[in-house]
């Protein structure tokens, strides 16, 4: 089963981090991307940039407007996420609860069931 | 070009030579790259641009047993075996094919997981590409052959003997064989998503499994009741989808493009395994399918069997999913309101709770009782619950014939 574990960040509080705590979360990531690549549940992970650089597209009368984003107001915006392909709903939990972002207080680790793939997978 | 003959033949033999090789050798990991990748690959060149020689098994082994040995030389750190195995001539042929089910036993080894259990069956057994694995479950190529790779170290990890098990650990282990190939045998057939052309066809793949275990134990009435079962599903596939991939629902199938081959076929299997002195679920659930392939028009299902033979299932094999299935066949024999009472019975379940089983099931003894808004409340619960998009077109359009 294919799920995607959406990783919210919320800069203010990815800022408050001290440097030893931003290294812990790196290094967290990378094992918890080296851990899943070696069980052969990792599809594909990518982080992504601040959402100051977001773009929101709109066409209204058949015309292309671009406005600066991001689309949604918000404390948190989507940073990242996993593509997995796992046992389980449970298993899924169960990775997504080794994400270094689960145990920080502001950060949100989603868990979401993919419904339909298409396109290359060999990214 | 390799021609669709010597895949066949090369599909059929590899297996049976990988379960030789490992029992002299052992080390399943270099004997199956030998044989899959080296030997079956070198054949279908040959083979194909030559011709299949007189003895195509003896072949093969010789083949890949070169290669070992050349695997083995090549390694230092395992030199010290090099001499055993150089030592021993590669054999003219193998015995029997009971090596292939060993070969299964292994591959469906109980410290893995299931998904590692079907893609590891797939490689070794099935003789599929990687790639295709990868393909047929919609994962890169890389995640598969970690996948894979990982399962091989679990399997050596463990010291698993190549050995069948014996006694009530043969039991146990071939319960898992079959629900490997059910799993299999299910992935393909219920293909979710895009792409669906270029996946490999796992439900046959599943089926040619299935008949070659049957070739091995003809007397277990649960692997003959797999194999019916699988037949009686595959015989409907035709029908269960429009030509859009729309789902059409059981009792909605032209039963005219049902498969009536393959219902022969199935229904025969399904009658030969009950005949047997033990009943499993899988011989329970080939005589349902039996009972709907019966049946010219939904209408003439006899659904009072169809209950009787959901009420041993329950209790043979107790499952909410089971309980189910049942209420539908009890709504048919008692009624909607009674179907409806007994799904009541599972709302404290678990492993049921916010399931789209229970709520499209309910939702159609709703809408058979003539509560419509009931009726379109949970066709919608349950087309928001389900992770598959065609079965979510398929409530969204029961629910839209109902919408207040």
């Amino acid at each position: 089963m294919k799920f995607l574990i959406g990783l919210h960040i919320n800069p203010t509080v990815l800022d408050a981090l001290t440097d030893e705590e931003k290294m812990a979360l790196g290094a967290g990531h990378g094992a918890f991307v080296e851990a899943l690549k070696e069980s052969g549940e990792l599809i594909i992970t990518q982080a992504l940039a601040d959402p100051s650089q977001a773009a929101v597209v709109s066409v209204r009368n058949g015309q292309p407007a671009v406005t600066d984003g991001p689309f949604l107001e918000a404390k948190e915006y989507l940073g990242g996420f996993y593509l997995i392909d796992c046992e389980s709903k449970e298993r899924a939990i169960e990775l997504a609860a080794r994400i270094p972002d689960a145990a920080i207080e502001g950060l949100g680790v989603e868990v979401r069931p993919v419904m339909f793939s298409d396109g290359t997978l060999e990214a | 070009m390799i021609t669709a003959a010597v895949e066949d033949l090369l599909r059929e033999l590899a297996p049976q030579v990988l379960g030789g090789l490992v029992l002299r050798h052992g080390q399943f990991e270099g004997c199956e790259d030998a044989v899959q990748e080296e030997a079956a690959a070198a054949a279908a060149v040959q083979w194909t641009a030559e011709g299949v020689p007189d003895s195509p098994r003896g072949w093969l082994m010789t083949v890949a047993s070169r290669r070992l040995i050349d695997q083995v030389r090549s390694d230092r750190a395992r030199r010290e075996r090099e001499s055993a195995i150089a030592a021993e001539a590669p054999p003219q042929d193998v015995p029997g094919t009971d090596d292939t089910l060993v070969l299964l036993f292994l591959c469906c080894h109980p410290t893995l997981t299931a998904a590692s259990q079907t893609a590891l069956t797939l490689r070794a057994v099935g003789g599929l590409t990687t790639a295709e694995i990868a393909r047929a479950f919609l994962v890169p190529e890389a995640t598969m052959a970690a996948r894979i790779s990982r399962a091989k170290q679990r399997i050596k990890a463990a010291g698993s003997t190549f050995s069948l098990p014996a006694g009530a650990d043969r039991e146990e282990r071939l319960r898992v064989v079959l629900h490997v190939l059910y799993l299999i045998f299910n992935e393909g057939y219920t293909a979710s998503s895009g792409r669906e052309l270029d996946r490999p066809d796992l439900a046959r793949e599943a089926i040619r499994l299935a008949r070659m275990v049957r070739a091995q134990l003809p007397e277990d009435g649960e692997v003959t009741g797999l194999l019916a079962l699988m037949l009686l599903t595959h015989a409907r596939r035709e029908a269960r989808t429009t030509t859009a991939g729309d789902l059409v629902p059981l009792d909605e199938q032209d039963r005219t493009r049902w498969d009536r081959a393959l219902i022969e076929e199935g229904t025969e299997l399904a009658k030969a395994s009950l005949a047997g002195p033990a009943l499993g679920p899988y011989q329970l659930q080939a005589a349902i399918a039996a009972t709907h392939a019966d049946a010219a028009t939904a209408g003439e299902t006899n659904w009072p069997q169809v209950h009787a033979a959901y009420l041993i299932l329950e209790r043979i094999a107790p499952n909410p999913m089971v309980t189910l299935n049942r209420a539908v066949a009890l709504a048919e024999t008692a009624g909607p309101r009674a179907g409806l009472a007994l799904l009541a019975t599972l709302d404290g379940d678990e492993r049921m709770a916010g399931h789209h089983r229970l709520l499209s099931v309910r939702a159609h003894l709703l809408e058979k009782a003539g509560d419509t808004a009931g009726a379109y409340e949970h066709y919608r619960r349950a087309a928001k619950s389900t992770a598959s998009l065609a079965e979510q077109r398929y409530l969204e359009s029961r629910a839209s014939r109902l919408r207040p």
